[in-house]
């Protein structure tokens, strides 16, 4: 042990043995009688994306404002770049936030926004003037640092919050649903800022209810009821339910469900209005699945498994509501 | 494996960012969070909003003096108070009073719209702490009624409503010791509000009566052996003596007048007591707006 440990005992285990930049465990939630997080673990390896993904409701609020330390922690236990979030204040040092409210000042202009953060985190002079012209740079802010923000587009006034999130150089970078607001161009263009930001070494933890957002991340945990219900990389999580995906439409009840796997010996999962067989040779499926079930399939349809049937063949739920089709 | 040395945490020195692009870890020492640069810049940041908005400016003062020139002028004839002043010269302190109560109200009344917009969330995640919110609110706010009430007392220096002595170095800092007070006063009604739309029934209910009765509008009710007070115009004079902002008002009247004599007439407690009360009121008011921000999570969160 390096004898100056002593006096930042944080500091010599930012990133600890296992490479991990925030680490949960075992954290749990009430707000009254309702339970927001039940028995959460979590490791979030240094330098990656990593995506919280969850239908409204499943926690991940939750657990961004217990990581970020905008709430006290309950029960169990969550390191952020070797700092607990028990001290709030040190934890703040390390990280930066970006909301998924805004947080500008409208009435003032991109530097001077960038300025108060500056004050915020202990930067000013030279090293100030250095560094927000490097952020600024590198979020092509710099020919609208004199404009005020009320005056910028919603994509625009996300960078800027962007600009004042990294200011400081955090080792872990935390989004609150980043991509709020923005149109698609806007969106691939955060995410190439984003990816340009893990290159250089910062950790990004994000929440996210887009499925197509999560699939973009190094790593996911979806978040269901307050328990994590899958981890893992996005193809790997995609990978482990097979190659394909049938789906077939129609008004399923159990004695078909239970012919299906008994006559084709695989397995079949029910949901309201359609039965998904999970294969590593879905063509082959199909024509067995036409024969059985003849005028009774609406439809059936093969394709790769994606992230919502990640969800659904884990909580037999689909992501979004019953009601909605999106996705 | 803790074998990294650990970023040296004295070290002050601004290494230049760009030599440890790959490194944000290393470097966290070299920037030191200060309280005080966030409140300072908290302050200032009060200052650049309030000369944005032109028409804040132009209120502040021309509501005053709009307020001092009718009422003074209207209820000249039926008044007569100590020294032979008319109602205009009575009056002025109580316009001074309230340049400082509205500005300072108004400006701490923003923390409200600061949370609404978002901006307050980002300060207190900040690793200063909540401090450096209420001084910078205070101080901020309590600057642009300082400045206004000065703006204020030039003019009328000018018209030779008041004498110029030297008393206006202590009346200057009298106005500053009531800004601050009225400021954190503001943070108190403020800080648990939701919208700005509560804040008014306050202003009305409060903060109004609190200048009215404060002399500002008419002298403390005083009864004398031949012509006793009524209950009610009793009662009326003890709620002015409770009230804090009398004493302010008492001294800043002594001093824009030092050379008419108020003890013969009325209520007039010594300079020492105007003080001491101004002081501890305006401490006691910090004081609560500090244990009422530091108890609540609420700001934290937004919606």
């Amino acid at each position: 042990m390096n004898p100056t440990t002593e006096s930042l005992p944080h500091d010599a285990a930012a990133v600890d043995a296992t490479g991990a930049a925030i680490q949960v465990s075992g954290v749990r939630h009430r707000y009254g009688d309702h339970t927001a997080l039940d028995g959460v673990d979590l490791n979030v390896a240094s330098g990656q994306i990593y995506a919280l993904l969850g239908p409204n409701g499943s926690g991940k609020t939750t657990l961004f404002r217990l990581i970020s330390t905008l709430m006290p922690l309950q029960s169990g236990r969550i390191t952020v770049a070797g700092a607990e979030v028990s001290d709030p204040l040190d934890v703040r040092r390390r990280i930066g936030i970006v909301f998924q409210s805004p947080s500008l000042d409208k009435k003032l202009t991109v530097d001077e926004n960038v300025g108060c953060q500056a004050a915020l985190y202990g930067l000013s002079g030279a090293t100030l003037r250095q560094r927000r012209d490097e952020v600024l740079g590198q979020l092509g802010l710099l020919d609208r640092r004199g404009e005020f923000c009320e005056r910028l587009s919603g994509g625009l006034k996300r960078r800027v919050e962007l600009a004042k999130g990294m200011l400081h150089r955090p080792r872990v970078l935390l989004l609150d649903e980043p991509s709020t607001g923005l149109d698609p161009g806007a969106r691939l263009d955060l995410w190439e800022v984003l990816r340009s930001m893990a290159g250089e070494g910062m950790t990004i933890l994000l929440t996210t209810h887009l499925l197509e957002e999560a699939e973009k991340a190094d790593r996911l945990a979806i978040l269901h009821e307050g328990r994590v219900i899958a981890e893992g990389a996005p193809d790997a999580l995609q990978a482990e339910l097979g190659e394909g995906l049938v789906t077939v439409v129609c008004d399923p009840d159990e004695g078909l469900q239970r012919r299906i796997s008994q006559q084709l010996g695989v397995e079949c999962q029910r949901m309201q209005n359609q039965l998904r067989i999970h294969s590593d040779n879905p063509a082959a499926l199909v024509p067995q699945l036409a024969e059985l079930l003849g005028t009774a399939a609406r439809s059936i349809t093969v394709g790769r498994p994606g992230l919502e049937d990640v969800f659904i063949a884990k909580t037999g739920h689909r992501f979004w509501a019953p009601s909605s089709s999106q996705e | 494996m803790a074998t990294t040395t650990p970023p040296e945490p004295v070290s002050t020195a601004a290494t230049p960012p760009s030599q440890d692009r790959t490194a944000p870890a290393e470097a966290l020492a070299t920037y030191r969070p200060s309280g005080w640069a966030a409140a300072w810049m908290l302050a200032r940041r009060e200052w650049v909003r309030f000369f944005r908005q032109k028409n804040r400016v132009v209120a502040a003062i021309v509501q005053p003096l709009l307020f001092w020139l009718l009422f003074g002028t209207g209820l000249r004839g039926s008044f007569e108070a100590a020294g032979g002043q008319d109602f205009l010269q009575f009056f002025l302190p109580g316009t001074v009073a309230l340049i400082v109560l509205f500005t300072a109200i108004f400006a701490t009344i923003s923390v409200i719209e600061d949370r609404r917009e978002g901006f307050m969330q980002a300060v207190l995640v900040a690793p200063v702490g909540r401090w450096p919110v209420l001084i910078g609110k205070v101080v901020g706010g309590g600057a642009i009624a300082w400045a206004q009430a000065a703006i204020f007392l030039a003019l009328v220096y000018a018209f030779g409503t008041a004498p110029l002595t030297a008393s206006v170095l202590p009346l200057m800092l009298l106005l500053a010791v009531l800004a601050l007070a009225m400021c954190g006063l503001g943070m108190i009604v403020a800080w648990p509000m939701d919208s700005t739309q509560g804040f008014h029934a306050i202003m009305m209910l409060g903060l109004m009566p609190m200048w009215l009765l404060s002399g500002a509008f008419f002298p403390v009710p005083v009864g004398t052996a031949e012509a006793p007070l009524g209950w009610g115009q009793a009662a009326l004079g003890w709620v002015m003596r409770a009230n804090p902002l009398t004493y302010g008002l008492t001294e800043m009247r002594h001093l824009l007048y030092p050379s008419v004599e108020f003890a013969a007439q009325g209520f007039a407690p010594s300079s020492q007591i105007n003080w001491t009360v101004s002081v501890l009121f305006m401490a006691a008011m910090l004081g609560i707006a500090w244990v009422l921000m530091r108890g609540s999570k609420k700001a934290d969160l937004v919606a």
